[in-house]
């Protein structure tokens, strides 16, 4: 039975082409970047409007505490009030939904006196018995909201002292928290949210207090907000009083970065996010602005595993560090404006000490080293000792469009000082098994966080210690500034934790992450947060 | 006839089964579950402990011996539920249905116009007697089978959405929005059409009966449509259930660069997570359409042409 024998054979091959490709497409997500810029001077603000933002992904969940993605956060963000807000040009927390605190000397203890007056958009008020809810649910998110318990971790109890005053303990010393309670992830949720589960928080959305409220949801498609009436209760750092200037926001999902570009310039959105260095050109001509800010947090580094033999040995991580040209991959790769790496920590984060002098591309000085490590080069150029080849396996995640030219031009450089470099990509599901399991001699990774501590949970040997460092200073210098509430001292100990990973080169930072948004002219006042994330409670169309 | 069509079904059913079969072991050998692509995901922090992961683990089932959970997944698959996605914690079916409209509005109207080009493409080079524009007529269909369909899109969109801004580059919202998906989505589609029919339609033009006619007097419209054509449509329609499939894959690259939602976003979003019982439903539920496509050629064609039951049934007995 093959009238037509042409095609006849192929008819039954399809289902099998289609699981394939299926499979095949398993791939990238898209990853973004941030700079600071307030723009105005177009007239009086006015109130009004609907403002379009095309994002490149869903995160398929529409609860802040559990997304970790700059594209949903940045329409969730807009939905729940924090308790404290943070400066993003000081590093300083600011009064929010907590009009004051208290923190004990030794940061195990913080107290916050909530302001009154404040309701969540089904009515509920907001009292310190809210704020303990919430609290008491995140821990049960578990693995569903990493961010968000994670800030919470060792959290003894939180105690209702009075109904606007709140009290929060931890076990051990936790510093960090303070920063913690400024973010999406710890956005207050009304006591009615916090008590359905976390699909059902996920699918449906959230009460919350902020200055826009969930209207509706479509997977894939759509995140619809409109303006909460009669709002009184911004942040300290916001310039308008009272409730938002637009009426409207919404998020389209366009996955394609090409129809988002185009879409901006044509006037179809009027902000987009996750612009890269190839879709720059084509947005200066039109009426657009971009807009960038550097993620604070651990830059992009090679992270390296310093119990294999070979990254044992200090000279062989120093000369890694020394053979890395930064400048040059920001130029070849990255959006215009991002800075190489002057530190573990990116600039924007509190507390950043530059150490752009150590971090300085010198040739020569890595190829002495290696040289006095005993590894001499062969006849390919690449060195070796006693036999064994100078190999360095990096292993990276297709999370970023950026990762993969970035590591290229690294493979570039070490090879010019005798380093053999092999690039080993995974799926971002391999991200914590592999860090976990050690399987690595390098791994290629950023972290997004506006606070310090970023460096104890990934480099303190007394934690999950991924990297595998071995005991040393730097667990002391990390442990103590999560004890201290004095943020000169705070600050000094954070320099001395950033010196001794640079200087040890217990990690190769290279390059910082940059959030680049595309905006149109029309929109003002559209500004990044701290964590260069977006706030739009100021933002108008005129 | 009736052995004829129980064949057919079991064949249907066996390709159904490969399909899960294929698709749950191919998932199963990647490295990974949906548990840590989820942790993986906000795992920016690196502060995800092991036991929480290996708890959620237990819950969705993942720790369980291989062929446990294939059985297990397989006997509630066969009735008809695929268990809720891990990413979203909804009901598999539920999205699956919900998304399917959006695909069929899609694949339908890409359908009418491969039909109508490609079958008006095929008409017009064979009957042309120019050579030149036969040749070039005839140079068409592979060129549309072999651009990306994905470059297509964009090119698309860029002239007559970002340049013209006579249609809207993304969304579902109404009619406007559906052309540039569908023109999209009907160029390979209707490039196969215009190829297979070209083909048979230059094969019946060879024929006798066509020498019969010519010298009965027909004129060659009548020789051309009447005649020709609709013997030249029969092979053609076997390839209906292929051209099912090619639509289902192909809306997994229109609806994303366009932007829609849909069956082919849900199963790019399916993948990226590694979202297992959602991937499956897809697998199947692709293969499904698919199958069922290819059965009702089946079983229509011997309707249309006799010949081919007697074959099959003279075959049988031979046996």
């Amino acid at each position: 039975m093959k009238p037509y024998p042409d095609t006849g054979a192929t008819r039954w091959t399809t289902p099998a082409a289609l699981v394939t490709a299926a499979v095949l497409a398993l791939s990238a997500c898209s990853s973004s970047g941030g700079n600071s810029s307030g723009s105005g001077g177009a007239g009086p603000a006015r109130a009004g409007g609907t403002l379009t933002f095309a994002v490149g992904s869903d995160a398929g969940c529409v609860d802040p505490q559990q997304v970790g993605s700059n594209d949903t956060i940045y329409s969730l963000r807009q939905v729940v009030d924090s308790l404290t807000d943070q400066d993003p040009r000081t590093g300083k927390n600011v009064p929010w939904l907590a009009k004051s605190w208290d923190i004990n000397a030794d940061a195990t203890t913080f107290t916050f006196h909530l302001r009154s007056g404040v309701t969540f958009s089904d009515g509920s008020p907001l009292t310190a018995q809210v704020v303990k809810d919430n609290f008491d649910a995140v821990p049960d998110l578990g693995a569903l909201g990493t961010l968000a318990q994670g800030y919470l971790s060792g959290l003894q109890n939180t105690a209702v002292v009075d109904p606007q005053t709140v009290r929060v303990k931890f076990k051990e010393p936790n510093a960090q928290f303070l920063q913690a309670t400024s973010t999406h992830s710890l956005g207050i949720e009304s006591s009615a949210s916090v008590k359905k589960s976390p699909q059902e928080k996920c699918s449906k959305g959230v009460i919350g207090s902020g200055p826009f409220v969930l209207k509706s949801y479509v997977q894939n498609r759509s995140v619809n907000l409109a303006k909460r009436t009669k709002y009184a209760w911004g942040s300290s750092l916001w310039t308008k009083k009272g409730e938002a200037y637009l009426d409207k926001l919404v998020f389209k999902v366009v996955p394609e970065a090409g129809v988002r570009t185009g879409s901006l310039q044509s006037g179809q959105v009027d902000a987009i996010g996750s612009v890269g260095k190839a879709d720059e050109t084509a947005l200066k001509r039109g009426q657009v602005d971009l807009k960038a800010r550097a993620n604070p947090g651990a830059v992009f580094n090679l992270g390296l595993n310093n119990s294999r033999p070979l990254l044992k040995d200090p000279k062989v991580r120093q000369a890694i560090l020394f053979a890395i040209d930064r400048q040059q991959i920001v130029d070849a790769v990255f959006p215009t404006g991002t800075k190489p790496a002057t530190s573990i920590l990116a600039h924007t984060t509190p507390d950043y000490a530059d150490l752009g002098a150590d971090l300085a591309f010198d040739e020569a000085k890595a190829k002495s080293l290696l040289t006095s490590a005993g590894w001499k080069a062969g006849g390919d150029g690449i060195r070796s000792k006693n036999g064994a080849t100078l190999r360095l396996t990096v292993t990276w995640f297709a999370n970023a469009a950026t990762n993969q030219p970035a590591l290229e031009l690294i493979q570039q450089q070490l090879k010019a000082v005798g380093v053999d470099v092999v690039l080993k990509e995974q799926q971002i599901s391999q991200l914590a098994p592999t860090l976990q399991a050690g399987d690595f001699d390098a791994a290629w990774g950023n972290i997004t966080r506006a606070d310090p501590d970023i460096l104890r949970s990934q480099y303190s040997t007394q934690l999950a210690n991924f990297y595998r460092l071995p005991t040393s200073g730097l667990d002391s210098a990390l442990t103590e500034q999560t004890a201290t509430t004095d943020s000169d001292k705070r600050r000094q100990l954070v320099e001395r934790a950033q010196k001794l990973i640079v200087r040890n080169a217990y990690t190769v930072p290279v390059v910082e992450l940059q959030t680049q948004l595309g905006v149109a002219k029309k929109v003002h006042d559209l500004d990044f947060d701290a964590s260069s994330r977006i706030q739009l409670h100021d933002t108008w169309i005129g | 006839m009736r052995g004829y069509v129980i064949k057919r079904l079991a064949q249907a059913l066996g390709v159904l089964w490969a399909a899960y079969t294929v698709s749950f072991l191919v998932l199963d050998y990647l490295p990974g579950d949906p548990v840590s692509a989820m942790a993986g995901a906000g795992a920016d922090s690196g502060q995800v402990d092991p036991a929480q992961i290996a708890e959620l683990r237990h819950q969705y089932g993942f720790d369980k011996p291989v062929l446990v959970q294939y059985a297990e997944h397989l006997g509630k698959a066969v009735r008809g539920d695929f268990g809720d996605s891990v990413s979203t914690g909804r009901p598999v079916t539920s999205t699956l249905t919900e998304a399917l409209p959006q695909t069929l509005q899609l694949t339908g109207a890409a359908l009418l116009l491969a039909v109508v080009l490609g079958g008006g493409l095929a008409v017009s080079a064979t009957y042309t007697t120019r050579r030149w524009l036969r040749q070039l007529l005839l140079s068409l269909p592979p060129l549309g089978v072999s651009v990306p369909t994905f470059w297509v899109g964009l090119v698309l969109v860029e002239l007559f959405s970002f340049r013209a801004r006579w249609f809207p580059a993304f969304g579902n919202d109404g009619l406007r929005g559906l052309v540039l998906p569908a023109v999209t989505l009907a160029i390979p589609t209707g490039a196969l059409v215009a190829q297979v029919l070209a083909k048979s339609l230059l094969t019946a033009l060879d024929q006798a009966y066509v020498e019969t006619a010519r010298a009965k007097g027909a004129d060659r419209v009548r020789i051309h449509l009447r005649h020709a054509l609709r013997n030249a449509a029969l092979p053609a329609l076997t390839i209906v259930g292929l051209l099912a499939g090619q639509l289902i894959a192909g809306s997994v690259v229109v609806e994303t660069v366009f932007s829609r939602d849909g069956l082919g976003r849900v199963t790019a979003a399916a993948v990226t997570a590694q979202d297992i019982p959602l991937v499956q439903g897809v697998v199947v539920f692709g293969a499904l359409i698919f199958v069922v496509a290819n059965l009702l050629v089946d079983l229509v064609y011997p309707l249309l042409d006799p010949r081919i039951v007697v074959a099959s049934a003279r075959k049988a007995r031979a046996v």
